[in-house]
């Protein structure tokens, strides 16, 4: 899976959680989840869980700490990836 | 009262089977139509009483400010209730707010109580992942759909409402309650409008308890129709029901000053408890705190018993029906020549639910106010001979009563752990 299909997957789960459609005519990868994307802080983790069953992997807190930007998220996703390939 | 200021209510929202809309409901219970219905489910449950009555708390795709709410909720409850205010609030004529504006009405508050609320939540989410020994997978929402003051956190958000925003909860008590909580709250100056009612939802979790305590009817399920029977020789026991009922209480004088329509006035309301003391026990009441609750109410609203109108009683088609009249009649000690007032069950109609009941019911009580008529009391062609020895048959409409000059309506709620609320309305005089 490349990042471009990674991104495809973490936008349509992102669009669960997101109050307004409008909020997408106007992102970008580097968009902030919870600043541009104005979706609820505590959603995180229910993000999480669903990038989880999406992606068959685990995170850990740490890891969601450092999301921001939904490349935040691809990036890590595409990491998880690769390190359970090795 | 003692209070300077006088309530009057200024909208009213209701959700319950079949009715979304004030209209509906009116038209409901002039024509005096059971709501009750079989629930199939109830009887894959395996309960022995299968009716019910549901109200809908699906949200209308097309309500596009509660549409932005609707991705966080999982509760029925605070679905029904949710729905309930919004259709309060636009009765109201009161303005939508913008949800992207920073702005907060500090003067207007929430009080939206529940019995069941959102603990249904547990049985349906939390127990199956707890199982499995997974409580990470129960994901964000769980707490805020669960807790009780749930519904009125929504509302509160929903409506920029920056006065109190709290839940109450005295078993079937809590729709009268929570209305006399928010007069309170306004006739005292704590709030210049309040937001107030209650809601619970079906779910066959939360009434399998009443199933298992053998008070619901388990011998009418192929007539639903029939099995509400309040005041009847042959009640056997309450039918479950579901909704939500919510009014927009506000301070005479801001009403006035925004060209409100005024449905009617609280004169005052009361809650007491017998302390389960005498005959009182956990579910039945202790007679003396009965009569003292209603009689303190007629004191603090200064009226005379005589001036009551009409009474929507609790009547819930359980053996305490009788003793419940009882209780009013002897409460009011009318003199020699002085009529019972009429009396009927909203409960007929609609079931009985639970903590919904009673915001339903002073809805219904008001309308029948407004409007000048009082709903058949369904199932009452056999009313129970010590209601009838007492109050005589006149007082309890087995058919409409046309009532253009009805003025106080008196409302009563008594619920598990011996409590006993009510409250009194007085169409609006200037």
């Amino acid at each position: 899976m490349n990042k471009e299909e990674i991104k495809e997957k973490v936008i349509s789960i992102l669009k669960k959680y997101t109050r307004r459609e409008e909020v997408w005519e106007n992102f970008n990868d580097s968009s902030d989840i919870l600043n541009d994307l104005k979706i609820n802080s505590a959603r995180l983790v229910d993000i999480i869980l669903d990038i989880e069953d999406e992606f068959d992997l685990e995170v850990e807190d740490e890891a969601m700490d450092r999301i921001r930007t939904i490349n935040d998220v691809v990036d890590m996703i595409a990491e998880k990836k690769a390190e359970k390939k090795d | 009262m003692k209070y300077k200021k006088r309530v009057v209510i200024t909208g009213m929202g209701v959700i319950a089977p079949e009715a979304e809309s004030l209209s509906a409901y009116d038209e409901i219970l002039r024509s005096g139509r059971s709501l009750i219905r079989h629930v199939d489910e109830l009887e894959e449950f395996g309960f022995e009483a299968q009716n019910g009555a549901i109200a809908d708390p699906g949200i209308d795709p097309e309500n596009e400010l509660l549409r932005l709410f609707e991705i966080d909720l999982t509760s029925d409850f605070i679905k029904l209730a949710v729905k309930a205010a919004y259709n309060a609030w636009q009765d109201a004529g009161l303005p939508i707010p913008d949800p992207d504006s920073e702005e907060v009405d500090y003067d207007t508050g929430v009080m939206i109580g529940g019995v069941i609320s959102g603990i249904e939540q547990l049985v349906s989410k939390v127990v199956p992942l707890l199982e499995k020994k997974r409580p990470r997978r129960l994901g964000s929402m769980i707490v805020q759909n669960t807790m009780p003051s749930g519904a009125s956190a929504y509302i509160s958000s929903i409506f920029a409402l920056g006065n109190q925003a709290m839940s109450l909860n005295s078993a079937c008590s809590t729709g009268v309650d929570s209305v006399n909580w928010g007069y309170h709250s306004v006739a005292s100056g704590w709030a210049k409008r309040m937001v107030v009612g209650a809601s619970d939802a079906y779910n066959p979790y939360s009434w399998a308890g009443f199933e298992g305590m053998r008070v619901l009817n388990r011998s009418s399920n192929h007539a639903p129709e029939k099995a509400s029977r309040p005041m009847s020789a042959s009640a056997k026991g309450f039918v479950p029901g579901s909704g939500a009922g919510v009014l927009i209480l506000e301070d005479l004088e801001v009403a006035r000053a925004r060209g409100a329509r005024i449905y009617a006035e609280i004169l005052g309301g009361f809650s007491n408890c017998g302390a389960l003391r005498g005959q009182g026990s956990m579910t039945f009441p202790n007679r003396e705190g009965v009569i003292r609750a209603l009689k303190t109410t007629f004191e603090l609203c200064e009226i005379k018993a005589e001036e009551i109108d009409y009474i929507n009683g609790h009547l819930s088609g359980t053996m305490a029906d009788p003793f419940e009249v009882q209780n009013w009649y002897d409460a009011m000690q009318l003199k020699k020549g002085q009529k019972f007032p009429y009396i009927n069950s909203t409960k007929s109609i609609l079931g009985h639910s639970l903590g919904a009941a009673g915001a339903l019911e002073i809805v219904a009580t008001i309308l029948q106010l407004k409007n000048g008529y009082v709903h058949a009391s369904l199932n009452t062609e056999d009313l129970h001979p010590d209601i009838e020895k007492r109050i005589g048959r006149e007082p309890v409409p087995l058919k409409r009563v046309d009532f253009p000059g009805m003025r106080i309506a008196a409302k009563a709620n008594f619920g598990f752990g011996d409590v006993n609320s009510a409250i009194v309305l007085r169409k609006y005089e200037e």
